[in-house]
């Protein structure tokens, strides 16, 4: 604003737009309906449902709202105090989810419905505060998406948000309430990474944003969500997921706004005491439109003409996420995993430089992994998770007291790769001490048999901390005797020819979820051995007694 | 509906492209308008800007010769609209969709605005038929499915219109012999007049001219029209996918240009300008002609398409490569090493990829181990020019057995799989993948499963 001039975003296609059209004024800002007509549904970047559109192609300006209604059982009873963010009523199907009292009312309750069906936009119960105020309760209520919902306290890092792949939990795990970015150029898999996290994540509910991204994207989520199952809970994964879609060819205004609306949202249902996974695809697209808004408002331009707010609108939407005890006393969580698109994959452009000042882990993605089809193409040298320390305690509570010193090995032996292979193109691999070999050879079975996990497969989309463990205790196993071997004297070209080395490096496929008691034998003292051949001393023998099927 | 208005003497100034004029009528943004002067032809234009005195034309056309005085401007109350109706095919338009080929116009059946709607994602069906385009790498490693936006990334020099040609002729579901109705709309933009020619050409002698719309925007027209060129031919090609129920293949020619364009434009807005000048908002420009590929749940008809750009400088970083790459559904990169060694289609698979190949193979769409055919291919080449660049350091004597097979297996599956001289079935193309990963160690093909192997490879050959 300036004098008595106002300038005005619209969210929408100007075409047709002239001089001298109306403007009215909301009188609040830019805000969305909060309510349980949310789940399973699909919404615009202004919240606006786009399921029931009459018309495949969407018409500016169309939106008119319809009526929902939903059977209902309350939690009070007239004549009890209500707190801010206290839950009143509870909807019945398909799922329970519970209504809150509007972060600004409490009181007592003074009128209330029948239990059973009613409208969404019906008053439900009537709060009288201390100041004899009345507050006037429905489902829903409207919160302004760029203020964050008020919470009694932030809560500490305590456990890990599971995801079901191996390298991201094994070695660069996420908190529940934590912060993580997947930077990638095009076609490294930043998507199908978003979407297996989205599937397979042990959080309660999904917030998915699909920010100036593919149209097909959000049709292929539209049409697997609702046939795939929640391992947890057994429910479609549709039950469990919200869609915020608004695709690259969407108004650009409405994208800035899509990913306010989508932690606005995630924050609602964190105060219903769930723990929320919001995956915002991509924050490079929201950064490029609030570079697009920017410029148009004439404002002076920073790094790569970005405006120079950019870096604090990115820490305030990350400092968004966290575990917390809402106002009502439940704990809850929302964890935010934002996809980055650099320009031409180069890490260094201000989106990724800034992020990564705001993030706890850091998942890069690899173009040449990607290029042979090497999924998830994380690079592992390059990634970075700050919370191992803290979440060290829950795997040790989870069974795995070696956790922290298995992921150790792990990268370690990783980074010996990357220095053993540079040494190997100038001498030549066999040229290598026999030590150095078998490191060599191991890296490549961690790579292939534990970090390599195909999000098609159906045995290994998803693999549980407890065949992690399984497996990784497999892998290191095999390094421990392969070392010891080569100690004796065996040459590491004998150890590289051994056919168990295959099912090795297919342990994800060939062992599903449910061979777990088989997966566990293979790393039993006694099933893999190192042990004399009959020729003499020279050659050792590894054995694999479990035979693959 | 407003009636048409003509403002006489209302241009104020001229600058480049721009025309600006008193607002002496209601008129919207983005409206179209038409320039008159003297006896020529009218010039389209549109409302660019608006204020409560003024507003800014910008003519699509050339602006030159026009004068301040005798300037007439016809304002119509709507965007700029192309009427489509049946027999759209078979017909020659230039970029703002005026025939060229001597014919009347088309009978307008609906007149639908050239920027198109947003489809809704919500009403969009997943892409899933696959289409069978006789090449190997496309078919078998890179599957193109009906509602697909797949890019050929090239570069000056190399074949990639003779391929398109090629795609064009031949893509076809499995299992129908073109019983189906289908359409291919050609849109040039910036192109020579002989790639047109050469694009006519074969379509006719394939018998496929019938069934083909082409929008011509020529080299030596203004660069203005070629924003408006793909912008006509998608609004054709979604009345004949959506309205009439065909399966359209839309091959924008040279998207190169139209960013070039794009830019020019841009500067002359006096706009901020992004990463190498090009303005900052290319990518939502990209997106409103790319996103309008796809299926509508409900609907018959499809809109592929396939966007052939030539990478400057063969960079595949620079940002019309980048932006085209993040927005569109994989992409196809042609490689110059592999057409200088005479491989054709020199196909460089490993940066090359399909987005929406799982959803259109495997079991019940094709071969049940054709996912796993694919990543293995994948695999052992991306280890195969690992090994080449070793060879080539420390010679081919100096590596490892195994690795001189896979040496071996890049060149095999070069010659042999990715050349071909015909179209190939899909059953063919597999069976040269699976030949060609005859002779490699199979312990080493961790991307396969024993029954796999044992179906396909048999017993190892030892070399």
């Amino acid at each position: 604003m300036r004098g008595d001039e106002l300038v005005a975003q619209v969210y929408e296609d100007t075409t047709g737009l002239e001089p001298g059209v109306t403007v009215v004024g909301l009188e609040r800002p830019l805000s969305v309906t909060l309510g349980p007509n949310l789940l399973g549904g699909i919404f615009d970047g202004l919240l606006r449902p786009l399921s029931r559109a009459a018309d495949f192609q969407i018409q500016p300006g169309a939106a008119e709202r319809s009526v929902a209604r939903h059977r209902l059982e309350f939690a009070v009873r007239n004549g009890d105090t209500l707190s801010a963010g206290a839950v009143f009523a509870r909807t019945v199907a398909p799922r329970q989810q519970s209504l809150l009292v509007p972060p600004w009312a409490s009181g007592r309750v003074e009128a209330l419905v029948e239990p059973g069906e009613h409208r969404d936009d019906e008053t439900l119960l009537v709060l009288v505060d201390d100041t004899g105020r009345r507050h006037e309760l429905t489902m829903q209520h409207d919160w302004p998406v760029r203020r964050s919902r008020p919470v009694r306290e932030r809560l500490g890092v305590n456990a890990p948000m599971i995801t079901g792949q191996r390298i991201l939990d094994t070695l660069f795990p996420v908190a529940r309430g934590g912060r993580a970015a997947i930077p990638g150029g095009f076609g490294t898999g930043k998507t199908v990474l978003q979407e297996a996290l989205a599937k397979w994540c042990d959080a309660d509910m999904i917030v998915y944003v699909g920010c100036g991204e593919r149209g097909n994207e959000m049709a292929e989520v539209l049409d697997e969500f609702p046939r795939l199952e929640d391992p947890r809970t057994g429910r479609p994964l549709a039950e469990r997921t919200v869609i915020i879609a608004n695709t690259s060819n969407m108004p650009v205004a409405a994208r800035e706004a899509s990913i306010y609306t989508a932690i606005t949202v995630a924050e609602y249902f964190r105060d219903q005491g769930l723990n929320v996974a919001l995956m915002a695809d991509s924050t490079s697209r929201w950064a490029e439109a609030l570079r697009e808004v920017s410029g148009r408002l004439g404002e002076l331009p920073g790094e790569a003409g970005y405006p120079a707010y950019l870096s604090s609108r990115l820490a305030e939407f990350y400092e968004r996420a966290a575990r917390v005890t809402s106002l009502a006393g439940t704990e809850g969580s929302v964890t935010i995993i934002g996809a980055i698109s650099p320009p031409s994959g180069d890490f260094s452009e201000p989106v990724t430089l800034h992020t990564k000042r705001y993030v706890r882990c850091f998942w890069a993605l690899d173009r040449q992994r990607a290029q042979a089809r090497f999924y998830p193409a994380i690079h592992p040298l390059q990634s970075y998770g700050s919370d191992v320390q803290e979440l060290a305690d829950w795997w040790m509570r989870s069974g795995n007291p070696d956790w922290l010193v298995q992921r150790q090995r792990v990268l370690e032996l990783l980074e010996a790769q990357a220095h053993l292979e540079r040494m190997a193109r100038i001498v030549g691999r066999d040229a290598l001490p026999a030590q150095q070999q078998v490191r060599l050879l191991c890296a490549d079975l961690v790579n292939e048999g534990f970090l390599r996990q195909s999000s098609f497969s159906k045995s290994d989309r998803f693999c549980s901390p407890a065949r992690q463990v399984a497996m990784l205790a497999v892998l290191l196993h095999f390094a421990d005797r392969a070392d010891a071997a080569v100690a004796a004297g065996v040459p590491p070209a004998r150890l590289a020819a051994m056919p168990m080395l295959r099912q090795l490096q297919r342990l994800g496929e060939e062992f599903s979820e449910d061979d777990l008691l088989r997966l566990r034998q293979l790393a039993a003292p006694d099933r893999l051995r190192v042990r004399p051949a009959a020729n003499g001393g020279q050659s050792c023998r590894l054995t694999c007694c479990s035979r693959m099927r | 509906m407003q009636a048409d208005l003509l403002l006489e003497n209302a241009v104020t100034r001229i600058e480049g492209p721009l025309l600006f004029a008193r607002r002496e009528a209601r008129v919207g943004l983005n409206s179209a308008v038409e320039v008159l002067a003297g006896t020529g032809p009218p010039r389209l234009g549109r409302v660019a800007a608006l204020d409560e005195s003024s507003m800014v034309i910008e003519v699509l056309e050339s602006t030159s010769g026009l004068a301040l005085l005798g300037t007439r401007i016809r304002l119509h109350p709507e965007p700029l609209l192309f009427g489509v109706g049946p027999h759209l095919l078979g017909r020659v338009f230039d970029s703002v969709g005026r025939p060229l080929d001597g014919g009347p116009p088309v009978a307008a059946r609906s007149r639908r605005r050239i920027e198109g709607l947003a489809i809704n994602p919500a009403w969009r069906a997943l892409p899933r038929d696959f289409i069978e385009t006789g090449i190997a790498t496309i078919d078998v490693m890179n599957s193109l499915v009906r509602g697909q936006k797949l890019p050929l990334f090239s570069a000056g020099g190399l074949p990639h219109d003779r391929l398109a040609a090629e795609i064009a002729q031949r893509a076809r579901l499995r299992g129908t012999q073109g019983e189906e109705s289908f359409a291919v709309v050609f849109a040039g933009i910036g192109v020579p007049h002989d790639t047109a020619e050469q694009f006519r050409l074969a379509m006719e002698s394939s018998g496929a001219l019938g069934h083909t719309a082409m929008f011509l925007n020529l080299a030596d027209e203004p660069g203005m029209q070629r924003l408006l060129a793909p912008r006509y031919a998608l609004t054709a090609a979604e009345y004949l996918a959506f309205e009439e129920g065909r399966h359209v293949l839309v091959i924008l020619t040279d998207m190169t240009n139209y960013c070039e364009a794009l830019r020019e434009v841009s500067a002359s807005h006096g706009e901020i300008p992004g990463r190498k000048g090009y303005p900052g908002y290319m990518y939502s420009d990209l997106a409103s002609l790319y996103e309008r590929a796809g299926c509508i749940r409900g609907r018959p008809g499809t809109l592929t398409q396939l966007p052939i750009l030539t990478m400057p400088g063969d960079d595949i970083g620079h940002p019309i490569p980048d932006l085209t790459g993040y927005i569109t559904e994989g992409q196809i990169v042609l490689d110059r090493e592999l057409d200088r060694r005479g491989i054709y289609p020199p196909v460089r698979v490993l940066p090359s990829l399909s987005r929406l190949m799982d959803a259109g193979i495997g079991e019940g769409f094709t071969d049940p181990d054709h996912p796993a055919l694919a990543h293995q291919l994948f695999a052992a080449y991306a280890r195969a020019l690992r090994v080449r660049v070793l060879a080539s350091v420390m010679g081919e004597q100096g590596l490892p057995e195994s690795d001189r097979r896979f040496l071996a297996f890049g060149e095999r599956f070069e010659r042999q799989f990715v050349h071909q001289a015909n179209a190939r079935t899909l059953e063919e193309s597999l069976e040269t993948g699976w030949a060609a990963l005859q002779g490699l160690p199979h312990g080493e093909l961790t991307r396969l499963s024993n029954a796999q192997i044992g179906r396909h490879l048999g017993a190892e050959v030892h070399a």
